[in-house]
């Protein structure tokens, strides 16, 4: 075995009938990571003494019949935007490199509870903003299946890890589609859970009414472990929900009788590839053949979303970043003229262009003068999208819509024009700012390759339904026990 | 378009200007070419939001949040925390008591 293929299932089994070790487990990853990820380029840190430490103490608790947690001797890799004591934890920027946090993620703090083994962090675009990964300080990730092609993003390297094999669980955060995109471009499934539904505590804030943490894996059985671990109340996030987390395992292999499924017709757009509209297209015939029902729904504010949440994030953004200053963690520049060039040069230094780029944007809309045209008006119209999907939920259980108009792009295609790449995010950003549920399960490849994801968006706090419908059609198809030919994959 | 005339963003473009009175209020330093690519870039991204004119949001209330949970208060007990040193441990300059920073005053002048 030279990597984690296998599901989180497969390997619990595993486990609990002594056929394989957590050690052994980690070591396989350690060693897939040591051979393969120079050219994938998923993590930034790996936590190997740490990670095989921790596995050795769950084997030697198993072996004495103590009590382990849920996923114990699972190996887990962790987006670089989650703080944790023991490793140093970056957002793939100038701005944070080298830095140790001293306290852990709540979320952190329960993967540990639950016995995971913290294998690594992995890459992401800096502070979370692209879609490509590309914006990483510290180089792109690339897509295992196609080394010339991004990993998607912002999770980029955690979509990427768990496609390579390098860990068979990963967590990412999703603020406008970074779970749910670069899990469509690496062939895996990815979620993101409703606002609130997982503490943000200790997440590297990007925008802070959009942000969420959700999980990544190989199929929906993975994805709903990970997420019953992740998800619950803490205090320390005031927006946290406190409301009781169902058993997100529990039918999830029966299917959901009379399932409703909504499309819009403005997701079948100019600008979308013709194999994704056709993946879509067969995705939705599995369903009918299942006894689903596909009705059409009307999203009439579907055309503002793009403008409405580029608003809203930089704006969050550009207030939450101002933290930033050089003075308490982080970068400063060397002998600075005097307090306030030390603050401007040191962002100045630290930041890469797309970090920029943002805060500029939301610092202006935040401005005097423009706030109420620009902000005000777009949380407004964020409302309206909202409603929308409110009333579109009183008539259908799921939507379903590509993941991005495209499979993986080619490296460096989009980071030259910023709008361009903003109007890619058409698909997934709506979620974020209504506040619901979605997640991305492998439905097919292009032509050449490229794994193509399939978008099912879900009522809030209906991931339970989400995830029942996602698990009906994996079960009809087999495109995620689709592996990476690594040895052939990762070859010049 | 449906909102009052204040609600309109002003029609001139992004300029120079405007990107560096931005830079100030947001403290970031920016080359030359930096600011060039940015007033152009941000010029587009504007004149691309104001879509958002279309939307008739007349009697709407701004949505600030997703999870609806608003004045979340908890009980004022002491509880643990980070410790001066943990807290201190992560900064560039520091003492055994303080954040180190440049003078904020200009201690030449008499």
């Amino acid at each position: 075995m030279t990597a984690c293929h296998e599901s989180a299932s497969e390997l619990l089994d595993q486990l609990a009938t002594g056929r394989t070790t957590a050690l052994a487990l980690t070591q396989a990853c350690l060693s897939a990571i040591a051979s393969h990820d120079e050219s994938i380029g998923a993590f930034l840190h790996v936590a190997g003494d740490r990670a095989c430490e921790v596995a050795e103490s769950i084997d030697r608790r198993r072996t004495a019949g103590q009590p382990l947690g849920p996923l114990a001797g699972l190996p887990v890799a962790l987006k670089d935007l989650l703080v944790t004591s023991d490793q140093p934890t970056t957002c793939a920027s100038r701005m944070l490199d080298g830095w140790l946090p001293p306290y852990d993620a709540d979320c952190v703090q329960r993967l540990r509870e639950a016995d995971c083994v913290l294998i690594g962090k992995t890459n992401m675009d800096e502070f979370a903003m692209g879609s490509t990964t590309e914006n990483s300080a510290f180089g792109p990730t690339r897509t295992p299946w196609r080394l010339d092609c991004v990993a998607g993003g912002s999770s980029g390297g955690s979509a990427a890890a768990v496609a390579a094999g390098f860990a068979p669980l990963a967590v990412g955060s999703d603020t406008g589609g970074s779970i749910r995109q670069p899990a469509s471009f690496c062939g895996i499934v990815g979620l993101k859970p409703t606002y609130g539904r997982v503490s943000r505590y200790g997440l590297v804030a990007f925008a802070s009414s959009l942000d969420q943490i959700g999980p990544m894996g190989r199929d929906v059985d993975s994805v709903a472990r990970l997420l019953q671990v992740l998800a619950g109340h803490d205090p320390k996030d005031a927006t946290s929900l406190d409301t009781p987390v169902p058993l997100y395992t529990e039918q999830l292999d029966q299917p959901l009788q009379g399932l409703r499924i909504g499309i819009c017709k403005e997701h079948d757009r100019e600008g979308l590839d013709e194999e994704v509209r056709q993946t879509i297209h067969n995705a939705l015939d599995v369903y009918r053949s299942l006894g689903a029902v596909v009705q059409e729904i009307d999203m009439q504010h579907a055309r503002f979303a793009v403008a409405c949440y580029y608003l809203i994030a930089c704006s969050e953004a550009s207030s939450n970043l101002a933290r930033y200053d050089g003075v308490h963690y982080g970068h400063r520049v060397d002998q600075p003229d005097g307090l306030v060039e030390m603050y401007s040069d040191s962002r100045g230094d630290a930041f890469g262009t797309e970090v920029k780029r943002r805060i500029m944007l939301g610092t202006y809309a935040l401005s005097a003068g423009y706030y109420d045209a620009y902000y005000k008006k777009a949380q407004k119209v964020r409302r309206l999208i909202a409603d929308d999907y409110a009333k579109a939920f009183q008539s259908v259980d799921v939507i379903a819509s590509p993941v991005a108009p495209t499979p993986a792009v080619p490296l460096g295609r989009l980071t030259d024009d910023p709008l361009e790449m903003y109007l890619a995010d058409i698909y997934t950003i709506s979620a974020n700012l209504a506040g619901i549920p979605g997640i991305s399960i492998p439905a097919g490849f292009s032509s050449d390759g490229r794994p193509i994801g399939l978008q099912l968006l879900g009522n809030s706090l209906a991931e339970h339904t989400l995830l029942r419908a996602a698990a009906m059609y994996e079960r009809e198809t087999d495109w995620h026990l689709a592996r990476v030919p690594l040895d052939q994959g990762t070859s010049p | 378009m449906t909102d009052s005339p204040s609600d309109q963003p002003s029609q001139h473009a992004f300029s120079r200007d405007d990107v560096l009175r931005v830079a100030r209020l947001a403290r970031l330093s920016l080359d030359e070419s930096e600011i060039q690519a940015i007033t152009n870039q941000l010029a587009n991204v504007l004149d691309y939001v104001r879509i958002l004119e279309q939307a008739d949001t007349e009697s709407v209330q701004p949505m600030s949040g997703a999870s609806g949970r608003t004045d979340v208060l908890r009980d004022d007990l002491p509880s643990p925390s980070l410790t001066r040193t943990q807290a201190l441990s992560s900064a560039p300059r520091h003492d055994d008591h303080f954040f180190l920073v440049p003078p904020v005053l200009d201690t030449t002048a008499k």
